[in-house]
């Protein structure tokens, strides 16, 4: 029987691997990917923990989410393009000058 | 028969999304994105939540995805990065990988301390999660507030990419 | 002896899926020669009439024909995706018509112990299926154009896609107002909510209620199947032969034939929503797949005529007219059928 924790635990493992994909990367548009998979974790525990609840309150939850992420995801690669234009590089080391 | 689907989805979702975080070429990153989301609206379908599934489909595999790979043909971004070269060097990913290890096997394991938790078969119950009605009627009433400043907020950040991304001439 | 799940009503559903299957193909078959007929009858000429009586066998000639070329590959191309975008295409025209129903219950005279649908499934959010299954044809065509490794292909690729995605959003919004009126996501629902006679002669189609979302779905529908006038991306003149340009043998079979089942798609996705489906006068009702097939024949026929008819729409043009005027017609047919449905009750 599939229970709550098996969701829990699967969308624990994809929120890990997003972490490391934003962690490791070195490539802005990988990164980006890897938000993408977090988000989608994170809308997985929504998703069946409104099941186990018996409400649609997860779904409409994961409904924003989705809207919200779509919304990120344009004005993120926007940006990307317009620093392409700059630097002719897609690795985020190149972006470094307002480090101290 | 849920448990084998849910296993079968469930594998396909972490490989894809392994392939995504460990493959070179952006394309095929957004390609096995794709795979993994397919995977995912097939767990939701499982939860009963055939709106939710069908609504990943149509704004992450069908827009967002498209979105991504247009930048990437635009930037013509196969350029493959090596190993970190940073200050801290290759040594970096090791420890990386590790401490990501420790964080996954920490959630799982305070997740299966939760205790078995299996969700409710009752009709009335599955009928009333699974119903776009019951969907759009909370929506437009409980979160309508929530509903207009989202539509608000894709407005605005369709003009803003439209504008940051505009050439300077 | 077989186990306990086979029983005949999951051979005769199995059965049925088969059927389904094959019928779409030689559906793409059959619109091969229609398209061909209608053209030169049109250009008063008679057309294939040497394979088979009045060219019938026209289709399979070339299906073998294209068996036996060499299927090239540039050298520079990302082979997987080059090879998987032909499939993707076709796989999504092939999914998109799971879950058009093309008829009542049959019992089959009584030989199943329960009653058999005549479709492939119906679920409760089978117009947002169709929807989603049609926003990821556009996959097959944006890898096509851009795993070519050519200019040709990727111009015609981006454009192709550029616009299917623009003319999904009336798509969508005349789909809605349709959603509307029926009350419900299930096209079985849907056709069935048109059943009855208004005045005992004027069936309650929706097409009589929806006008506007009529025109505006099928001006969406041709645009979303690249066809003539919105085949700009495909135009032999201007782009050699667009994003399947470096395609040949099975890959270019394969493009064509999900165009031809995304043509057959959108007509019957029409015909549910819009003319009643499987429900007409003179015959019985479990005979109603048959009036199906007639609405949806006519609907391509409008199509391959419409395509030797009118001229080709220019890309800007055909994008000006998709976001200027298309889509504020749309969502002013959403607001007005709203508006409607509320104060009519």
């Amino acid at each position: 029987m599939v229970s709550l924790n098996h969701f829990l635990i699967l969308s624990g493992v994809l929120f890990s691997i997003g972490t490391v994909g934003v962690f490791l990367r070195r490539n802005v548009i990988t990164i980006l990917l890897s938000i993408e998979i977090m988000l989608n974790a994170v809308n997985l525990t929504f998703v069946a923990a409104g099941r186990y609840i018996g409400t649609v309150d997860g779904q409409i939850i994961t409904f924003f989410v989705m809207t919200v992420a779509a919304a990120e995801a344009a004005v993120g690669l926007a940006l990307v393009i317009s620093l392409f234009r700059h630097r002719e590089t897609l690795s985020p080391e190149a972006f470094t000058s307002l480090k101290w | 028969m849920d448990l084998i689907s849910f296993y079968i989805f469930g594998a396909i979702a972490v490989l894809a999304s392994l392939g995504v975080v460990g493959q070179r070429n952006p394309m095929h990153s957004v390609m096995l994105l794709i795979v993994s989301f397919g995977a995912l609206a097939g767990l939701y379908i499982l939860l009963d939540a055939p709106f939710t599934a069908v609504t990943q489909i149509i704004i992450y595999a069908g827009a967002i995805m498209v979105l991504f790979l247009f930048v990437v043909m635009l930037l013509n971004a196969h350029t493959e990065d090596d190993l970190p070269k940073t200050a801290l060097g290759p040594r970096a990913l090791r420890i990386g990988i590790v401490l990501s290890l420790a964080l996954g096997l920490e959630v799982a394991f305070a997740l299966s301390r939760l205790g078995l938790t299996t969700f409710s078969n009752d009709p009335g119950t599955v009928s009333a999660i699974s119903s776009v009605a019951k969907i759009g009627t909370q929506l437009f009433t409980t979160h309508a507030f929530a509903f207009e400043v989202t539509s608000i907020l894709i407005l605005v950040s369709m003009v803003g990419a439209v504008v940051i991304a505009r050439k300077e001439s | 002896m077989l186990p306990a799940f086979i029983s005949p009503n999951v051979v005769a559903h199995a059965v049925l899926i088969f059927i389904i299957f094959n019928c779409l193909v030689l559906s793409a078959a059959f619109m091969v020669w229609m398209e061909r007929k209608v053209c030169a009858y049109i250009q008063d000429r008679p057309g294939p009439n040497r394979v088979g009586p009045e060219g019938l066998l026209q289709p399979f000639a070339d299906v073998i024909k294209l068996l036996f070329k060499e299927d090239l590959r540039p050298a520079a191309a990302d082979t997987f995706i080059f090879l998987i975008a032909p499939v993707i295409s076709a796989a999504t025209a092939f999914a998109a018509f799971s879950v058009v129903p093309f008829g009542t219950e049959t019992t089959l005279f009584g030989l199943l112990s329960e009653p058999l649908r005549l479709e492939v499934t119906d679920v409760n959010v089978a117009v947002l299926v169709i929807f989603a299954i049609t926003s990821m044809g556009i996959y097959g065509i944006v890898l096509a154009g851009w795993s070519s490794n050519s200019k040709y292909s990727l111009l015609g690729g981006l454009r192709s896609s550029a616009q299917m995605i623009s003319y999904e959003l009336s798509y969508g919004l005349s789909l809605a107002a349709v959603v509307m009126l029926a009350g419900s996501l299930s096209l079985r629902e849907i056709v069935t909510n048109q059943s009855g006679y208004w005045f005992h002669v004027i069936p309650k189609w929706y097409i009589f209620l929806q006008p506007i979302g009529f025109l505006i779905y099928m001006t969406a529908g041709v645009a979303e199947t690249n066809r003539a006038p919105f085949d700009f991306p495909e135009a032999e003149q201007e782009l050699v032969a667009g994003y399947h340009t470096e395609y040949s043998s099975m890959s270019f079979a394969l493009f064509f034939l999900a165009e031809y089942i995304n043509m057959v798609t959108v007509s019957a996705v029409a015909t549910s929503l819009f003319l009643g489906g499987w429900l007409g006068p003179v015959l019985p009702e479990w005979l109603g797949w048959l009036w199906f097939l007639l609405k949806v024949f006519l609907i391509l026929f409008f199509y391959v005529w419409m395509r030797w008819t009118l001229p080709r729409y220019r890309y800007d043009q055909l994008m000006e007219f998709g976001w200027k005027w298309l889509l504020p017609v749309a969502v002013l047919n959403l607001v007005v059928t709203a508006a409607l449905v509320i104060w009519l009750g």
